[in-house]
């Protein structure tokens, strides 16, 4: 039985970090109505930058703070320089532009940094055994990070103007330029946003899966079944099916097909999810009456 | 002069819509853009707002406006309902408020809230409740609400009473009139329903396909049987 | 069906209406491509055909996508599956019930189109932005299935297996290397397949594909069953592409789970945009440029050619949306307009 508690709590930890990635791509289709297919490797080149800064003697959480800040300035430079001329291009374009991000982003950071896997620190560290042993110090610190970031999301956006402008920009961009909102900044600030919660997310998991190039990759597999269970345009709900996968992938791990066949299960969820119900399983039907 | 538009030309691609239009608004009162469906009223509405590819000279206080960013335009004091309202079915009535007053730095915006909850006492029952929930009427209240909290001094409506009961009309064109006594916002007002619109209009002007062939004051257009049998049909 | 006979012609499509050329224009036409195509055969180090080899099988390889993404709208990611997909059923028939390499052929070829069919019904529900990410994900779940303990008897697992080149028949005349003759080997299967894609594409059914594509509603309105087209699309998409990984199998002779990851389809979507996105010829371009490219590339560094295969992808759909066959049309038109 501890053993299943276990894997529950284990799942959850991990299920934080889906759920952040899952935001991340949730805030970015919301806006753009696109799959930043490079979600993974912008976290991962962030966590290098992370990395790099430790190894070089500054504290951990400065580094974090540091790298929060960076991955916000790369992610609205992202928007800028390459999403935003090709704006009212087909959808292939889209997706040859996330397509081209995810090359560079991701061969950059193994040109840059190698790709021996490197360790990552963890900030959480005990020197006895928390809860009975049910969880160790890092998941107990991870998931708390985790819950902190998606709190600070969410007051953000329900409650500053900044967050509201956000939204209104996301959900009616022409409505919301005759209000005055700078839609174009908008979108910067979007991907600015989820660029820096996917640091966090890869800072959080890093010491898990160790730091390599291709550490994200399954990750993102996840944050899709995360994102896609919770329907696509609903951050809430990303975040709610991102911890669900977490917990589904170590059950499943641990009980059923083993550690091999984890991305064939994130394979196999979003399948199943947008074939029974495209909409997301917590898919919000907007009311509306003409 | 508030809003003085000189040879306005715009369209849709290759499309032209317009072509060539001069027209002005004044500083406070109604006035009223009439034509049938084709004419270009919501394109003229559109084009001033930099919503569409425009030529010409718009001078909105002053400075020129052909071209700027919509959201530029609207900073400037210029609030549009725009054709299927602009209301954020997403959010709540609330929200539609803060995002009405977004760029206002004023203290007074809460004032402004009670102002409008006096002239739409609706719409404060329906505070919480999402936008896309409210009935068409309230919608549109709503909308006109959004944009005046904007504090603009033009304000652009269009075809407030498209799609509503005529009991729903008569109750939104009462609320105008007392927004045209009581805060003294210019309006750039587009209709189909002619006759309503002569009644509030100060001025008025007649759009047939993307020229402008009448204009005079409204009460003598209302007069002039020869106008209105030929362009209004009543 | 008939009704798509009446399909307007979508803009850019009209450059398929050129002025038809003579008879003995085509003949010239044949007999020049025909030499272009066997020359290399004999004119280039063995080491070199190889690659041109590949080149060929990748320009196939892009063709299959460009059935499905090009002509018919419908966002893949995940080729590669279908690549790997053959690639394995010719390297089990071969190396486990010792099958002949043109044996193999039919049987991938079915196995690729029947899957390809199957995955075409969810990707109709999916459509659009949710077809490119499943695809993506089966993409980079293709390695971890292929490894999987459970097929490992027939997969060879993370080993993978090892298969032998066909050698060139007996009555041929002249002694012909095995590298020469695999060679014309995926020559002859490409042009066999580009022909069957560009006969298909030319007539009714490609002018469907291409409706479906830009006007889904009109199709739909002028009565097309727009599910049978997409998944037929599918279908034959995923056997172009696994035909090519049949011969891609036997021209490396040797497949294993790693030389299928994600960088497989990213490199089919590469070269589709970069040869030329709907464009039959320019499927081969694209071909020639993810072999040669890379190869170029990985003179400055490991990284380097995903680097520069990314600034390329995104400068071709900043700057070439249609690609190098895109090109080619534009200076053609130029050239003809002057002259």
């Amino acid at each position: 039985m501890d053993g299943f508690a276990h894997q529950i709590i284990a799942g959850i930890a991990t299920g934080g970090i889906y759920a952040s990635v899952a935001l991340a791509l949730v805030m970015i289709y919301q806006a753009t109505h696109h799959v930043n297919f490079a979600q993974g490797e912008m976290a991962t080149l962030s966590t290098f930058i992370a990395w790099a800064m430790v190894e070089a003697g500054i504290p951990y959480w400065l580094a974090f703070v540091a790298t929060v800040l960076v991955s916000f300035i790369i992610g609205v430079l992202v928007e800028r320089l390459l999403m935003r001329p090709v704006q009212n291009a087909p959808v292939l374009t889209h997706v040859g532009v996330f397509i081209g991000l995810l090359l560079i982003v991701g061969n950059m950071t193994g040109w840059i940094f190698g790709y021996t896997t490197k360790v990552f620190p963890s900030p959480f560290t005990s020197s006895g055994p928390l809860m009975g042993g049910l969880i160790s110090a890092h998941e107990l610190g991870s998931t708390a990070v985790t819950l902190v970031v998606l709190t600070l999301v969410f007051l953000f956006f329900r409650y500053t103007s900044l967050g509201l402008a956000m939204r209104a920009a996301a959900y009616n961009p022409r409505s919301a330029r005759l209000v005055g909102i700078r839609v174009g900044w908008m979108l910067a600030l979007g991907w600015g946003l989820a660029a820096a919660i996917g640091a966090v997310a890869g800072m959080m998991v890093a010491p898990v899966v160790f730091l390599d190039p291709t550490m994200m990759t399954g990750i993102l597999l996840y944050a899709f079944a995360g994102a896609l269970i919770g329907g696509i345009d609903n951050p809430l709900g990303a975040v709610i099916g991102g911890f669900a996968v977490g917990v589904l992938e170590n059950l499943a791990g641990a009980y059923v097909v083993g550690t091999e066949l984890k991305l064939t299960v994130a394979l196999a969820i979003i399948i199943g999810v947008l074939v029974v119900r495209p909409s997301g399983l917590l898919g919000r039907v907007v009311a509306s009456r003409v | 002069m508030l809003l003085e538009v000189k040879g306005m030309q715009a369209g849709y691609g290759q499309t032209h819509v317009l072509h060539g239009l001069d027209f002005v608004v004044e500083a406070g009162g109604v006035t009223a853009l009439l034509g049938a469906n084709g004419a270009g009223k919501t394109t003229t509405l559109r084009a001033i707002c930099g919503m569409v590819r425009t030529e010409g000279d718009i001078t909105f206080r002053g400075e020129r406006i052909t071209g700027r960013a919509t959201e530029d335009i609207a900073r400037r004091g210029l609030a549009h309902v725009p054709d299927g309202r602009g209301t954020f079915m997403e959010l709540s009535v609330e929200e539609n408020f803060r995002l009405g007053a977004y760029v206002r730095r004023d203290p007074e915006v809460r004032a402004d809230f009670e102002r409008m909850f006096e002239w739409f006492p609706r719409l404060k029952q329906r505070w919480r409740q999402q936008a896309g929930t409210l009935s068409g009427g309230e919608q549109q209240m709503l909308a006109i609400a959004r944009a005046l909290l904007l504090r603009p001094k033009l304000l652009l409506l269009d075809e407030p009473s498209f799609g509503l009961a005529p009991l729903i009309v008569q109750e939104i064109f009462g609320i105008m009139r007392r927004i045209r006594e009581e805060s003294g916002v210019g309006i750039l007002l587009v209709e189909q329903n002619a006759n309503l619109a002569l009644e509030l209009a100060d001025r008025a002007y007649l759009l047939e396909t993307g020229r402008i062939v009448v204009a005079g004051p409204a009460a003598e257009i209302r007069e002039d049987e020869a106008i209105r049998r030929s362009y209004l049909g009543y | 069906m008939s009704a798509s006979e009446n399909i307007p012609l979508p803009a850019g499509l009209t450059a398929a209406a050129r002025p038809s050329l003579a008879g003995w224009q085509r003949g010239l036409l044949v007999v020049a491509g025909a030499v272009v195509a066997i020359a290399p055969a004999f004119l280039l180090e063995s080491f070199q055909l190889f690659q041109l080899t590949t080149a060929v099988i990748m320009g196939l390889a892009v063709l299959g996508l460009n059935m499905v993404t090009g002509y018919n709208g419908q966002i893949s990611l995940g080729h590669g599956a279908f690549y790997a997909l053959g690639a394995y059923s010719t390297a089990i028939l071969m190396s486990h019930l010792d099958w002949s390499f043109w044996a193999t052929l039919p049987v991938s070829a079915a196995v690729c189109g029947l899957v390809g069919y199957g995955i075409g019904f969810p990707a109709l529900r999916l459509g659009g932005l949710y077809l490119a990410l499943t695809t993506f994900s089966l993409a980079v779940a293709v390695p971890q299935i292929l490894k999987y303990k459970a097929f490992e008897d027939w997969t060879g697992g993370v080993q993978g297996l090892f298969l032998v080149k066909p050698d060139a028949p007996a009555w041929l005349p002249g002694e012909l290397t095995s590298d020469q003759w695999m060679y014309f080997v995926a020559v002859i299967v490409a042009a066999a397949c580009f022909l069957l894609c560009w006969n298909l594409i030319r007539g009714r059914i490609g002018r469907a594909l291409m409706a479906t594509r830009d006007h889904p509603v009109a199709a739909e309105a002028m009565g097309m069953d727009i599910a049978t087209l997409k998944t037929r699309a599918f279908a034959v998409s995923a056997m172009v592409t696994g035909i090519a990984g049949s011969l891609s199998a036997v021209a490396i002779e040797f497949v294993a789970p790693d030389s299928f990851s994600l960088m497989v389809s990213i490199t089919l979507f590469v070269g589709m945009v970069v040869g030329g996105v709907a464009s039959i010829l320019g499927s081969l371009f694209g071909g020639l440029f993810v072999i040669f490219v890379p190869n170029i590339a990985e003179a400055i560094s490991k990284a380097a050619p995903g680097v520069i295969y990314g600034i390329i992808l995104i400068a071709f759909l900043f700057i070439l949306p249609d690609g190098f066959a895109g090109l080619l049309r534009r200076i053609a038109g130029r050239l003809r307009r002057r002259g």
